[in-house]
C-alpha cells in the first residue's frame, strides 16, 4: 500500500512521529516557535489511544525533571521548548547526562540572547553541542532541515538515545518548525510493555522485587569514582564519534567552493547553488546532519578539492570553529550569518560566496 | 513546471490560509509544495506574508529572494515586494485602499478588485478564495477539482456546506480580474 503523505508543520511532525513509534510520556511548557507540538500533542489525545502521557508543566524546569524520571524507569520520554526555555532545562539535561539516561530533547530555535525574538536563528549551536549545561558530557545533536526529517528524526534520536544511554536532541529553528511540507509519518509501533522495557533497560528502576536495586544518580562524592565514570562516559562519546556521523552532500563532485550549513540554512543554500551554478561558479554544499558528532573526517576529505569554504549559519559564527577544527587551516574558511532573528534569502549567500571567497 | 509565490497583506485578510489551500491544492496533484509563513507577533491588522511553491521538482531553499508571482493585498506589501517579482513574472494586486499603483513595466499587472466584489455580494469571508480564483486564472498553478478536493480533505465535516459557496468566490474571481 502506497504511503500517507500529509502536509504538516515541522512542530506537528513531531508531535505526530512521537505518538507513532510509541513514546511513553511528553513534558513541555509553551513557547514561540514551538508551541505546536504541545498544541498538536493535546488536539491528538494519546493517552486516550496509546496511553501515552502529555502534560503541561508549570515550568521549563519541571518539565526536564520529569523527563529524568521517566527516562529513570526506562520508559521513552521527551521535551521540547525553544532557545531559552532550553537555557532553562541545562541543569536537568547534565543531570541526565551524567546518569547517562536516554532521553529526547527539541530545540525549536529562535534569535537570543535572552528573551531575544521569536523569529528563526541557529544560536544554540555551541549551547547543544558544546554542553549548555555544567560537566564533561555531550549531546547527541541532530539538525533536520526538512519537516520531513523532524518526523524521522524522533524515532532516530531514541534508537540513538537507548542505545548510547545518552539523551539526544533535535536541533531545529524557526523555519523548520513553523513551515509545511510533505510528510509521510513513522508506521505506528506500539509502547513496549513492562516485561519489554526491564528486558531493554536492566539499569531502569523497574522494581527491584528478586534483584538488586537500580541507583540512578549522577552524584559521586568519591573523586577517584568519579573520573572512573568519565572515563567510562568519554569512552562512550568516543565510540558515538566512530559510529554515528552523519552528513549530507549536495553537488560536491567538481566543486571549487563548499558551503557548509545545517538546517534551515543548508536550505536556502541549496538555493544559492543553483543561482551561483547558473554564473558558473562550481560551488556544493556540506551538510552536517549530527551536529554532534561533528562529520569532521568526511569534511576535511572534501575540503581537499576546496578552494575556499563558507560556513553559513543564522548566528554569528558558532558552527565554524568545528569546521576550522575539521580542515586544519588548509583551506580558507568564512563566515557568513544573519542574526537575531532575520533569516538571509539565498542571493545574500550568493553575493556573501563572491565577496568573501571569490572576491 | 515550479512557482515560486508570495502572499501579502494585512493580517485577518486570509493570507496565510490562502496559502494553505494552495497548498493542499499541490499536495492533491502529487506536487512537491512548501508553505512558509513569515511569522511574528502577528494579528488581525498587522502585516502578514506567505511563500508558497508548488513544483514537479523537489524544492531546495522555502524561503526566496525573487517570485514568479506575487499577490499583493495591501500598499504596504506592494512597497516591500513590487521589486521582488522576477522580471517576466506576475503581479496581481486589489486596488482596496492602494494609492499609489504598481510601476514596473518588465512584469505583467493584474488587478483583482477583490475586497469591493467580496462587500458588495457579502461574502466577506471568501475574499480570499476570490483573490485565488484570480490567480488560478491568470497561472492554473492547480486546478479547481484539486482545490475542491483540498477544502474537502482539510476541512472539519460540519464547514462542507460552505464548499459550493468557494467554489463560486473562484469563478467570480476569474471573472473579474482584468490586465492593467
Amino acid at each position: 500500500m502506497a504511503k500517507e503523505v500529509v502536509l504538516m508543520k515541522g512542530n506537528e511532525a513531531i508531535a505526530h512521529a512521537a505518538i507513532r513509534i510509541g513514546v511513553d510520556g511528553y513534558f513541555g511548557y509553551p513557547i514561540t516557535p514551538q508551541s505546536e507540538v504541545l498544541e498538536t500533542l493535546a488536539e491528538q489525545k494519546p493517552w486516550e489511544t496509546t496511553g501515552m502521557v502529555v502534560l503541561q508543566a508549570e515550568s521549563e524546569v519541571a518539565a526536564i525533571n520529569m523527563v529524568y524520571g521517566g527516562a529513570s524507569a526506562g520508559k521513552m520520554v521527551m521535551t521540547s521548548s525553544s532557545s531559552p526555555g532550553v537555557s532553562l532545562k541545562q541543569e536537568g539535561i547534565s543531570y541526565i547526562a551524567g546518569a547517562e539516561l536516554p532521553c529526547l530533547i527539541v530545540n525549536v530555535m529562535r534569535g537570543g540572547p535572552g528573551l531575544g525574538t521569536i523569529q528563526p536563528s541557529q544560536a544554540d549551536y555551541f549551547q547543544t553541542t558544546k554542553g549548555g549545561g555544567h560537566g564533561d558530557y555531550h549531546l547527541i545533536a541532530l539538525a533536520p532541515a526538512s519537516v520531513q526529517e523532524m518526523a524521522d528524526f524522533v524515532k532516530l534520536g531514541f534508537e540513538l538515545a537507548f542505545k548510547y544511554r545518552n539523551p539526544a536532541i533535535i536541533l531545529a529553528d524557526g523555519v523548520i518548525g513553523q513551515m509545511m511540507e510533505k510528510v509521510v509519518l513513522p508506521e505506528p509501533s506500539p509502547r513496549r510493555n513492562e516485561e519489554q522495557i526491564i528486558e531493554q533497560c536492566p539499569w531502569a528502576t523497574t522494581g527491584c522485587k528478586g534483584r538488586k536495586p537500580n541507583v540512578i544518580t549522577s552524584l559521586e562524592l568519591d573523586p577517584y569514582e568519579m573520573e572512573k565514570r568519565n572515563l567510562h562516559m568519554i569512552q562512550k562519546y568516543n565510540e558515538i564519534e566512530a559510529n554515528e556521523r552523519r552528513y549530507e552532500e549536495i553537488e560536491c563532485e567538481d566543486a571549487e567552493y563548499i558551503i557548509v550549513a545545517f538546517g534551515s540554512s543548508a536550505r536556502i543554500a541549496q538555493k544559492s547553488v543553483e543561482h551561483a551554478r547558473e554564473e558558473g561558479i562550481k560551488v556544493g554544499i556540506f551538510r552536517p546532519i549530527t551536529l554532534w558528532p561533528f562529520p569532521a573526517p568526511e569534511l576535511a576529505a572534501r575540503a581537499k578539492q576546496a578552494k575556499g569554504i563558507l560556513v553559513v549559519e543564522l548566528n554569528s559564527g558558532q558552527m565554524i570553529e568545528d569546521v576550522k577544527l575539521a580542515v586544519e587551516c588548509n583551506v580558507p574558511v568564512h563566515h557568513f550569518g544573519r542574526l537575531g532573528g532575520i533569516v538571509p534569502d539565498p542571493d545574500e549567500v550568493v553575493n556573501a560566496l563572491k565577496e568573501k571567497l571569490i572576491k | 513546471m515550479k512557482h515560486e509565490i508570495i502572499i501579502a497583506g494585512f493580517g485577518g485578510q486570509g493570507v496565510l490560509s490562502m496559502g494553505k489551500i494552495l497548498a493542499y491544492s499541490g499536495l492533491m496533484e502529487n506536487k512537491e509544495v512548501t508553505w512558509m509563513p513569515a511569522y511574528g507577533p502577528e494579528q488581525r491588522g498587522g502585516t502578514a506574508n506567505v511563500t508558497v511553491i508548488v513544483s514537479d521538482e523537489r524544492i531546495s531553499s522555502p524561503i526566496l529572494s525573487k517570485y514568479d508571482c506575487a499577490i499583493i493585498l495591501n500598499q504596504p506589501s506592494l512597497a516591500k515586494f513590487e521589486n521582488k517579482v522576477k522580471p517576466g513574472g506576475i503581479l496581481i494586486y486589489d486596488g482596496y485602499g492602494i494609492i499609489n499603483p504598481p510601476t514596473r513595466k518588465d512584469i505583467k499587472v493584474y488587478r483583482i478588485d477583490a475586497m469591493d466584489e467580496a462587500n458588495e455580494r457579502k461574502m466577506a469571508k471568501t475574499f480570499n478564495m476570490i483573490v485565488l480564483g484570480g490567480l488560478l486564472k491568470i497561472r492554473p498553478v492547480v486546478s479547481i477539482e484539486s482545490v475542491l478536493k483540498a477544502l474537502k480533505k482539510t476541512l472539519p465535516e460540519r464547514h462542507h456546506h460552505l464548499i459550493p459557496m468557494n467554489e463560486e468566490a473562484i469563478h467570480i474571481g476569474m471573472d473579474i480580474i482584468k490586465e492593467i
